[in-house]
């Protein structure tokens, strides 16, 4: 009996999700786009580097590329925390 | 492991090696970059735990964490060499020194001298990737059996 109650939910749910995704915008071409072409025009000579993607991950916005990277460190010292030798 | 998998195995080691710290290295010319490179010399190490028992890496562990804390700690270092102007900021581009010639506008052949601070973020932060997945492949190994607590 609560089968067809989960069932239903899934399905409102799965509606609503399909109505919003109808309304995006299509993909790649966005309301404002100063920040993007300013990107494309100047990363190689402001950073000197031909790769835009590193540019931005390494300088434009770098500080979420050490955001980041601490994410990795606390993932490395959870698998430590778990995995261990339990003195008995 | 049999003999066909170990002969097999020591021949592809170096060159998953060779190949990830081309990755690494030619971040800034090519799509790839530190994190990218990281993941597949983490991937050679996971093929020698794999193939020959993680027995032989066991002494290594000390070394794996000391590697790590240095490519978080270059990571930062390089990020204040700017603290002049801001944080992270790319004092080397275009400056005619290590790291600083400007490269030619539009499409072109790479040059790996460019990039400014990029390259040696991009080797710290492989490093980083490198052994803390090395760590972790290492630890799954040598404590991840059976489930007796």
């Amino acid at each position: 009996m609560s089968r067809f109650f989960y069932v239903g939910a899934l399905l409102v749910v799965f509606g609503f999700l399909v109505a919003a995704a109808s309304l995006l915008r299509p993909f790649g071409i966005p309301t404002v786009s100063e920040m993007d072409d300013h990107f494309i025009q100047n990363a190689q000579t402001e950073t000197g580097a031909n790769n835009a993607v590193t540019a931005v991950v390494f300088d434009y916005r770098g500080f979420d590329t050490l955001g980041e990277a601490t994410v990795l460190t606390t993932a490395v010292i959870g698998v430590m925390l778990i995995l261990r030798k339990v003195q008995k | 492991m049999s003999v066909v998998v170990r002969t097999i195995a020591r021949i592809l080691f170096p060159m998953v090696l060779a190949f990830g710290l081309y990755i690494i290295m030619h971040g800034h010319l090519t799509p790839g970059g530190g994190f990218q490179g990281g993941a597949v010399v983490a991937s050679a190490i996971a093929l020698i735990v794999v193939v020959f028992g993680g027995e032989r890496l066991i002494r290594q562990k000390g070394v794996l964490s000391v590697l790590e804390d240095i490519g978080g700690a270059a990571f930062v270092a390089l990020a204040l060499v700017g603290i002049g102007a801001t944080f992270f900021r790319n004092v080397l581009a275009g400056g005619g020194g290590l790291f600083g010639v400007s490269p030619p506008f539009g499409p072109n052949p790479g040059i790996l001298n460019t990039g400014g601070t990029l390259p040696p973020m991009n080797l710290a932060v492989g490093l980083k990737v490198l052994t803390g997945l090395g760590s972790v492949v290492l630890l799954l190994y040598l404590y991840g059996g059976n489930d007796d607590r």
